[in-house]
């Protein structure tokens, strides 16, 4: 008899997934890496488990080893130094949204955050495991492509930093090699910069983005866009950069003409999210807004990015 | 099987579990929890919502396993004594009509208030933006809850 005097089911009526695997739970990098180089392919690290459980349950991946990352502690680690923020491998959303650094440093990172999932699965959810999940529509990476973030990843025998710009490969891969962990993603700090992140989703709250818009811009007006749901891998949008980092003033004019250029910088598709064509027209729009709306909030203002596409 | 040692609503449990059990199926057969539903598996409805050491999640994306050692709070554990000022306000703003998104509202929302306890409605709102209510049109959750907040009901 169960504690609360309900019974207990008998073993048919028991649900598992349907996939059986084993579960290992390091406590060191070392034994987490070890498991990794023994398995290779057939092994899996399990951080938040967000998207690898549902990627299970629903047969798209079929590990013979889960190795959770959870217990070691040095992926916990979420660093000031030198102006860099270390962002460890097991570092959650809702511990980014809540970090003071993150809320005043990289304003568009934690717009990003906070329109990840929903409460629940931000307090699960890492930033490392949504680049590593690497599906086109990811809201972090507008950001960590404008803050020219680095990927911080390690094998046995070696440690390397990936640029986020050579990360993404195609969608749901990345460069991170069959050996390796990621251990940890870090940012520069911008001076005198403020960013803004425009996601728009069918309705506000736990959708998938149809587009995303990254925008940064320092004080002396020079400007970093990147986007994401918008190509097959999130990009940076240089093209638009140029033309904005050499011409001023930014007014209307010039945002038609960035505006034009958009047809160059993505290349979406019609999905059950949004057609190919309202993408096209609708990041014009986002764009305008963006970039109308982000010279209010370097001189200070406070902008909820939401409501500039309507908060439906 | 394995052996896992976890707090359940505040009572040291231990149960046998396989490494291919979700947290959610194993509090409602294995530990007779029946509070959590399912209902996407998927982290989308929330239904199957607890607290894990004070944060709410979702017990489908969960591996049992995962939670050993650790703290999960369901809705039977938030209402042993007495019903909370939360559960009290449900009833009385008439806020449910199937019920099966309450539990994990409820959670969600005792989270947010001891987080913040004089949360906005746009605060409430992204709360428990993530548990889908296909009954009510959350119009009278809504109420609920700003009723608790000292803001009145809105």
């Amino acid at each position: 008899m169960s504690h609360y005097g309900l019974g207990t089911l008998k073993k048919e009526e028991n649900m598992a997934l349907a996939h059986t695997f084993d579960y290992q739970r390091p406590s060191t990098l070392i034994e987490a890496l070890q498991l990794k180089a023994k398995y290779k392919d057939k092994a899996h690290f399990l951080a938040g488990g967000t998207d690898l459980i549902v990627n299970i349950r629903e047969g798209m991946l079929k590990p013979d080893l889960l190795i959770d990352i959870k217990g070691i502690s040095e992926l916990l680690k979420l660093n000031w130094e030198k102006e860099t923020l270390f962002i460890g491998s097991n570092v959650t959303f809702a511990q980014l949204i809540d970090n003071e650094l993150v809320q005043k440093h990289f304003i568009l990172l934690h717009d990003a955050c906070k329109t990840i999932g929903s409460t629940g699965i931000r307090a699960r959810a890492t930033l490392t495991g949504n680049i590593c999940s690497a599906v086109p529509s990811l809201d972090s990476a507008p950001a960590l492509l404008c803050y020219e973030a680095k990927v911080h990843c390690a094998s046995p025998e070696s440690q390397r930093e990936i640029p986020v710009t050579e990360w993404f490969l195609a969608p749901r891969k990345t460069a991170l090699q069959e050996d390796e962990i990621v251990t940890g993603i870090s940012l520069k700090r911008i001076p005198d910069s403020s960013g803004i992140y425009l996601k728009l989703g069918r309705y506000s709250g736990e959708d998938l983005a149809q587009a995303g818009w990254g925008i940064l811009m320092t004080a002396d007006k020079q400007y970093r866009l990147a986007h994401c749901a918008l190509s097959p891998i999130p990009k940076r949008a240089y093209y638009i950069e140029d033309l904005l980092n050499n011409s001023n003033p930014l007014n209307a004019d010039l945002i038609e003409k960035a505006i034009a250029l958009i047809p160059s910088e993505i290349n979406p598709i019609t999905d059950i999210r949004a057609t190919q064509e309202f993408r096209m027209y609708i990041s014009g729009i986002m764009l305008k807004r963006g970039l109308t709306a982000i010279q209010e909030r370097i001189s200070g203002k406070y902008i909820e990015p939401r409501k500039l596409l309507g908060d439906v | 099987m394995k052996e896992i040692s976890l707090i359940l609503n505040n009572e040291p449990r231990n149960v046998q579990v396989e490494n291919n059990e979700i947290l959610l199926d194993v509090l409602r057969n294995k530990l007779g929890i029946k509070s959590p539903k399912c209902g996407c598996e998927r982290g989308d409805c929330g239904a199957c919502t607890v607290l894990l050491d004070g944060k709410a999640v979702r017990s489908c994306l969960i591996l049992a396993v995962e939670a050993e050692n650790h703290n999960i709070i369901t809705l039977e554990g938030i209402s042993r004594e007495k019903l909370s000022a939360l559960q009290e306000a449900f009833i009385e703003f008439n806020s449910f009509q199937c019920g099966y998104c309450a539990p994990g509202i409820i959670l969600a929302v005792t989270e947010l208030l001891e987080k913040n306890p004089h949360p906005s409605l746009e605060e409430i709102k992204e709360s428990i933006a993530g548990n889908l209510c296909r009954c009510t049109g959350y119009t009278p959750i809504f109420d609920a809850i700003m009723s608790l907040t000292g803001r009145g009901a809105k």
